[in-house]
């Protein structure tokens, strides 16, 4: 064993200090009250606590490569913070044997006015190298970086790309015996990350452990044979990958509740009718909001309308974080009739998905036929697609995305 | 079952008077880096680069002379109003400046102490290592004037001037001691932040830099409880032969140095472990 965390806890303090919890607390101090006495009274101003984390146990076994996944606000960063001892745990033992590489960042400590060179030793040093270890990897690393020529160039002059190599290659090349790594892997061109998930790759298989933690899945897979998964603050699973990568994506699934569509939802209406229920499925008939990557989308709707049309417009549009359409489905461009009953009206649509991994929102529209609207729901669900594919060889070939709609051609050699 | 051993053990909270020596030691290498990043990265594009070394001390004992020793007329020792304004200013802002400088080690590193972990204490000594070395050079432009005297044959060094490495070490203790501990209370009240540089200047003037306590009269009592006053004086002495100095002065000073030295110290061990969710 090479790593052992015990019962580790950490809470944290929400609202302003000032004066008064100031005062609070040394009142506490020395009438013996020791400080957990109102941490879980909400009332008092100030004097609220939160545990980021709460009893988390796991060992690790020398060589092992460790996913740690969990939704933003899980804990990922604290445990990592307090595993690379940038912040004492409140609670618990952590022990660990060799030296520790933490990597929370790139570029940490890297000073605008030095130069490349003189960076690369200061950079090396804070991670916890020493000045020998440098200089012997030194050229090794100006390579990895590509950034021969500039050297001897203030950093500060570099093309953030350029930056960001060098900060990488320092650290790609710390060679302690436990190496903690956070999400830096999402820096870069699409080139360069590739080049750095080779080279995590091999460190792994140098037999080194390496602790991980990513939002990407595909990289996960791709690294860890092992993986916890972390739930506000708690520690909900210690498995192989795959089964923590399926957990973590389950858990995943955001619905509107029962599907219910509230009251007020609507961007536009003309009082005609209303949406009321939209209910999203995968192709097995789950309720879910995560797609495998290329899965089709499933939704059942329900409008409840006070007029009868022979032939009505549904329309769901795709847009992306920024809220810019991308992606646009309508009846009409397939050539389907929907007629429109007074009354309860159910509709079950599949839409293919050519939507690239990323989060979407969904907007619905139930319109005449010539466009006038009747009810349009803004952003009334989010989907998120993986970079995981149904099968294990029809997911997301790369590390990055392009665009957010796969396209199609047909490829010939001439 | 054997003990296991392990090289690293992280708990909630450590021995207080534990320091962590070992790894500070383990870490010498960046201490040097970090040096050399201070000492590098101060003059970049600057056209005079080192010299502004000299030019602050000189440009302020300048002034003094001007303002205290022309103007208002104040009594000074020494051969000459210059001469003693220098041999004050220079012990004076290498403790002033190991205390603001050290004041703000959380609050300006605290990206880089979020980020990753090294002995923090390698920061503040890393600052003071610098401060020592700027001394130095402004102790050679000291010494040139002081020679020109000498030659003249109106100044009298005595074996006093030989304490001039314990004085330095005595104010470096002093002013890294003092600066962690407002490092480690500014990281809760940013107050310290504004008040630091203002009592840095009330404390110069109730210290011997611009009134000899010789000329202090009733309020002699006022600079000689600044413990640099004694070091400064004995300084002062030793080169010049001119200048208040007792060995109780003396014991006084190195005495407040030690104390607050520790103080700083253990006050920044317990500060740095949590800091990170407090600043």
């Amino acid at each position: 064993m090479i790593i052992s965390v015990e019962n580790i806890g950490k809470k944290y303090r929400l609202g302003e200090y000032n004066l008064k919890t100031a005062l609070r607390d040394v009142k506490n101090k020395f009438t013996g009250n020791s400080i957990s006495a109102d941490e879980n009274d909400r009332t008092l101003a100030g004097g609220n606590f939160v545990w980021a984390l709460k009893d988390i146990h796991f060992q690790v076994q020398p060589g092992e490569v460790l996913g740690i996944i969990g939704k933003n606000g899980a804990g990922k960063s604290t445990l990592l913070k307090v595993l690379s001892r940038v912040t004492a745990p409140s609670t618990g033992t952590i022990k660990i044997k060799g030296r520790v590489g933490s990597l929370l960042e790139v570029g940490t400590g890297f000073h605008p006015d030095l130069t490349g060179r003189e960076n690369v030793f200061l950079n090396g040093a804070i991670l916890g190298m020493n000045k020998k270890e440098i200089r012997s990897k030194f050229d090794e690393i100006v390579d990895f970086a590509g950034v021969q020529k500039y050297i001897d160039t203030p950093v500060k002059r570099y093309s953030s790309g350029m930056y960001v190599r060098l900060a990488f290659a320092v650290a790609a090349h710390l060679e302690p015996e436990i190496l903690i790594v956070d999400e830096v892997l999402a820096v870069g061109d699409a080139e360069f990350q590739e080049k750095c998930v080779g080279k995590m790759k091999s460190v792994s298989g140098l037999g080194r452990t390496v602790l991980f933690v990513s939002h990407n899945m595909g990289t996960i897979r791709h690294l860890c044979d092992r993986g916890i998964l972390l739930q506000n603050g708690k520690m909900t699973m210690d498995s192989g990958i795959e089964n923590v990568i399926d957990a973590y994506l389950k858990s995943n699934a955001m619905l509107l509740h029962d599907g219910t569509v509230p009251e007020n939802a609507s961007l536009q209406n003309s009082g005609e009718g209303r949406w009321e229920r939209i209910v999203m499925h995968n192709r097995k008939g789950e309720m879910t909001n995560e797609y495998f990557y290329g899965a089709p989308i499933q939704l059942d709707m329900e409008f409840d309308s006070q007029i009868q049309l022979d032939k009505c417009l549904l329309g769901i549009q795709v847009k992306n974080h920024m809220n810019e359409s991308i992606l646009d489905f309508v009846n009409i461009y397939d050539k389907s009739d929907l007629p429109l009953n007074k009354g309860k009206n159910q509709f079950r649509v599949e839409l293919n998905n050519p939507l690239h991994p990323g989060k979407y929102y969904l907007n619905i529209t139930m319109a005449r036929y010539n466009g006038v609207p009747i009810d349009v729901l803004e952003s009334i669900a989010e989907i998120t697609v993986s970079n995981l594919g149904e099968t294990a060889d029809s997911g997301y070939p790369f590390g990055w995305t392009n665009g957010y709609i796969k396209g199609s051609g047909i490829w010939n050699k001439g | 079952m054997p003990e296991e051993h392990w090289d690293i053990i992280i708990k909630p909270k450590k021995k207080w008077y534990d320091l962590e020596l070992k790894e500070l030691f383990r870490n010498r290498d960046l201490l040097f880096l970090f040096l050399r990043r201070d000492i590098v990265s101060v003059y970049k594009q600057t056209l005079l680069g080192p010299l502004w070394f000299f030019i602050q001390p000189v440009i302020s004992s300048f002034a003094f002379t001007i303002i205290f020793s022309v103007i208002a007329n104040m009594k000074t020792e020494g051969p000459s109003p210059f001469l003693f304004y220098l041999g004050g200013m220079i012990p004076w802002l290498f403790f002033s400046t190991c205390v603001v400088n050290n004041a703000n080690t959380f609050f300006q590193n605290q990206h880089v102490f979020g980020k990753v972990y090294f002995p923090r204490l390698l920061m503040p000594l890393s600052l003071t290592m610098s401060n020592i070395l700027k001394f130095s050079l402004q102790l050679l432009l000291f010494l040139i004037i002081w020679f020109y005297h000498f030659y003249q044959g109106n100044v009298a060094p005595n074996f006093y001037a030989l304490l001039l490495p314990i004085h330095l070490l005595a104010m470096a203790m002093m002013g890294l001691g003092i600066g962690l501990l407002f490092s480690s209370i500014s990281i809760r009240f940013r107050d310290i932040q504004f008040i630091i540089g203002f009592i840095m200047q009330l404390a110069m003037y109730a210290s011997s830099v611009i009134i000899p306590v010789s000329s202090a009269g009733k309020y002699k009592w006022i600079i000689l409880a600044n413990p640099v006053s004694a070091i400064i004086e004995n300084f002062k002495y030793g080169f010049t032969g001119i200048g208040y100095n007792t060995i109780p002065g003396l014991a006084y000073s190195y005495g407040c140095a030690i104390v607050i030295f520790m103080a700083g110290i253990f006050a920044f061990k317990s500060a740095e472990r949590t800091f990170v969710d407090k600043i």
